[in-house]
């Protein structure tokens, strides 16, 4: 069997392990977290790295986002892939899911060819799942999505996808999709010596103009969603707050202050 | 797709051949609500096989019309025959808006059609609304338009998305978020049956070779009156025997914050938050949870939040209604040594206790 072609997507994130806290005046101080790549995609890069382990593979890492996104191709270049493409203009600021997926699918296609393209389930800070999906349509190839594991065998793939209560054994032809979840094999790090190799080889930025993209069609204007408003949430509620005594009486106190409001723990728990 | 002469509420009703999906039952809920303040029907899109007597259920939950494409198939959810089923269906009768649940479903099969038709989708929207909508650009006043409301930046804002100029308006829609509507038996509703062309390749691109359903101690949080949660703070697998014990005694479950998941100490099916479930028990206690919005957000709606934690500054306590400041560790064996006893006293003295529901206020800070 010839090497398998891979693309993996990945996104630049704000570290969400980053401490959020709220400030004084109720609103919330998120800490200038540094940039990581999507957590999810650490585990499409790791699954991307065990078929190339296995059946040998190429690995092409793309990013779509602002110049410094760089850092996570660079990254995923250090875990073990071969070649990363930033996708990288101004005029894709704005974009929403549909206009992403577009340029994204463009990119793809300028590439050429791909047997397997994979891609975290869903990113930390847009939480949406919606890229990978539109992707494949765009594309006009399938998808398996919460993919916990898989394996190419005889031209398919074979994919554990997760769902409600259980999951589901899917095959596939070739090429597909695959949007990867959190609970499958632990993502590797960068080596030493993979960081060494990161730091000699290119990564290759295009413009829209590169994929042949019209303005229009990407960025606010190619976004048929728009933004009408965005609001700081806090939420609030009615605090009453033990501290101070020995554990015994803080227990007490709580269970009295309860009681005294109407609630009764154990008759609700029956 | 541009907007023509779009009108109707649809919502895709999702089964596993044996009940419809209790997400589904919710979006009847919130798509009666939207149907009537735009004076439109409400419709079900239905697909599968033998399941016609799931039809009349959702007529008893507030669909007025219910499509129902029966084919062999059809009879397990897959992307490709699906999205081709809805897409047609979509392009014929021209809905105004679709609503899916954001489960593993929704989320696989509303994009896909968002794209094929190319409009706009909104993800996780955890409240629906109408209003109008002004384009500040072109000056343009659209009205009657579907607010989408979600969390946004991982759950530090709420932003409201609209789709004011393609159709249909697409949005999934976060379970577990709205009430279940009441189930009316005598309601009147129309059944369509509707003869699809299926057999083409390109539909039959992926095979479904196993289902399979894992009890593995699932987390039912869904419908748990009593939730005892545990976060960072309990610090691993062994912290969580506590946590289990305490939701024992309330006959209640487990549920857990991102970072407990995340560091391997318990399984994803306890996870509550923006990443996870969201629940709406009586009660929640939250042990050793800092109290991050992502996790928040997945417990906004239960009626009374019990937190635990040993630093007093942590932003738990912003969204409790009882607060201990202690280590959990000291407190908990205590808490549950006394429910204990007041458990077995209980046990000669019962009494119907009603838990008021303890209005949670959303302030919105410029």
């Amino acid at each position: 069997m010839p090497p398998v072609n891979i693309i993996v997507l990945i996104k630049q994130v704000p570290d969400p392990k980053a401490h959020v806290s709220i400030k004084e005046d109720g609103t919330l101080d998120r800490e200038r977290a540094k940039a990581v790549i999507n957590p999810y995609d650490r585990y499409a890069i790791e699954a991307a790295l065990k078929v190339k382990e296995k059946l040998g593979a190429k690995v092409i890492a793309l990013s779509m986002g602002p110049p410094k996104a760089e850092d996570a191709l660079r990254e995923a270049l250090a875990m073990g892939v071969d070649e990363a493409i930033l996708l990288s203009d101004r005029r894709l600021a704005g974009s929403d899911t549909l206009a992403t997926s577009y340029a994204l699918s463009r990119a793809i296609r300028k590439i050429g060819h791909y047997d397997l393209i994979l891609c975290g389930m869903e990113t930390v800070d847009g939480n949406t799942g919606q890229v990978g999906p539109e992707i494949a349509e765009h594309l006009g190839i399938p998808q398996i999505t919460y993919v916990e594991n898989f394996e190419i065998r005889d031209g398919f793939v074979r994919a554990k996808r997760l769902i409600e209560g259980g999951y589901e054994i899917l095959r596939s032809k070739l090429p597909v999709l695959l949007t990867i979840t959190n609970t499958g094999e632990e993502p590797r790090c960068a080596t030493f010596l993979g960081v060494v190799k990161a730091v000699k080889k290119d990564i290759v930025v295009c413009s829209i103009d590169d994929i042949g993209v019209e303005e229009d069609s990407v960025g606010l204007k190619g976004s048929p969603t728009k933004v009408k408003k965005i609001e700081r949430a806090v939420l609030c509620r009615s605090k009453y707050i033990v501290k101070g005594g020995s554990v015994e009486e803080i227990v007490d106190n709580l269970l009295k202050k309860l009681e005294e409001d109407g609630i009764d723990l154990v008759m609700m728990s029956e | 797709m541009s907007k023509g002469d779009f009108s109707g509420v649809w919502i895709y009703a999702g089964h596993d051949g044996s009940k419809i999906d209790r997400a589904t039952l919710e979006l009847l809920g919130v798509g009666r609500k939207i149907a009537e303040k735009i004076g439109a029907e409400l419709s079900a899109v239905l697909i599968g096989c033998g399941i016609k007597h799931f039809a009349y259920e959702l007529i008893s939950y507030g669909a007025d019309k219910v499509y129902l494409v029966e084919h062999e198939e059809l009879k397990y959810y897959t992307t490709l025959p699906y999205a081709k089923v809805l897409t047609d269906l979509i392009a014929g009768e021209k809905p105004e808006i679709v609503l899916f649940a954001a489960n593993t479903t929704g989320r696989d099969l509303a994009p896909r059609i968002a794209a094929r038709l190319k409009t706009g989708l909104t993800a996780d929207c955890t409240d629906l609304d109408v209003g109008d909508y002004e384009d500040k650009a072109s000056g343009k006043l659209y009205k009657n338009i579907l607010y989408q409301i979600r969390p946004a930046f991982g759950g530090d804002v709420i932003a409201t998305i609209v789709t004011p100029e393609r159709r249909p308006q697409m949005a999934t829609v976060r379970p577990g978020i709205f009430e279940l509507p009441k189930k009316n038996p005598g309601r009147d509703g129309e059944i369509i049956q509707c003869r699809i062309e299926l057999g083409k390749n390109e539909e039959q691109a992926v095979e479904i070779l196993k289902i399979v359903k894992e009890e593995r101690g699932e987390a039912n949080l869904k419908d748990a009156k009593i939730i005892v949660g545990g976060g960072r703070g309990v610090g691993g697998p062994e912290g969580f025997k506590l946590i289990r014990e305490l939701a024992k005694v309330l006959s209640g479950q487990v549920g857990a914050s991102r970072a407990a998941v995340d560091a391997g100490w318990i399984s994803y099916s306890h996870q509550i938050g923006l990443t996870g479930q969201t629940v709406r028990p009586d009660i929640y206690i939250a042990c050793g949870i800092s109290g991050a919005v992502q996790h928040v957000i997945g417990v906004k709606n239960a009626k009374i939040i019990i937190a635990i934690n040993k630093d007093p500054h942590a932003p738990i306590f912003d969204f409790a209604d009882y607060g201990i400041v202690g280590d959990l560790f000291e407190i908990l064996p205590v808490l549950i040594e006394k429910l204990k006893n007041i458990k077995a006293k209980h046990k000669t003295l019962r009494k119907m206790v009603n838990v008021q529901f303890r209005g949670l206020t959303w302030k919105t800070i410029k």
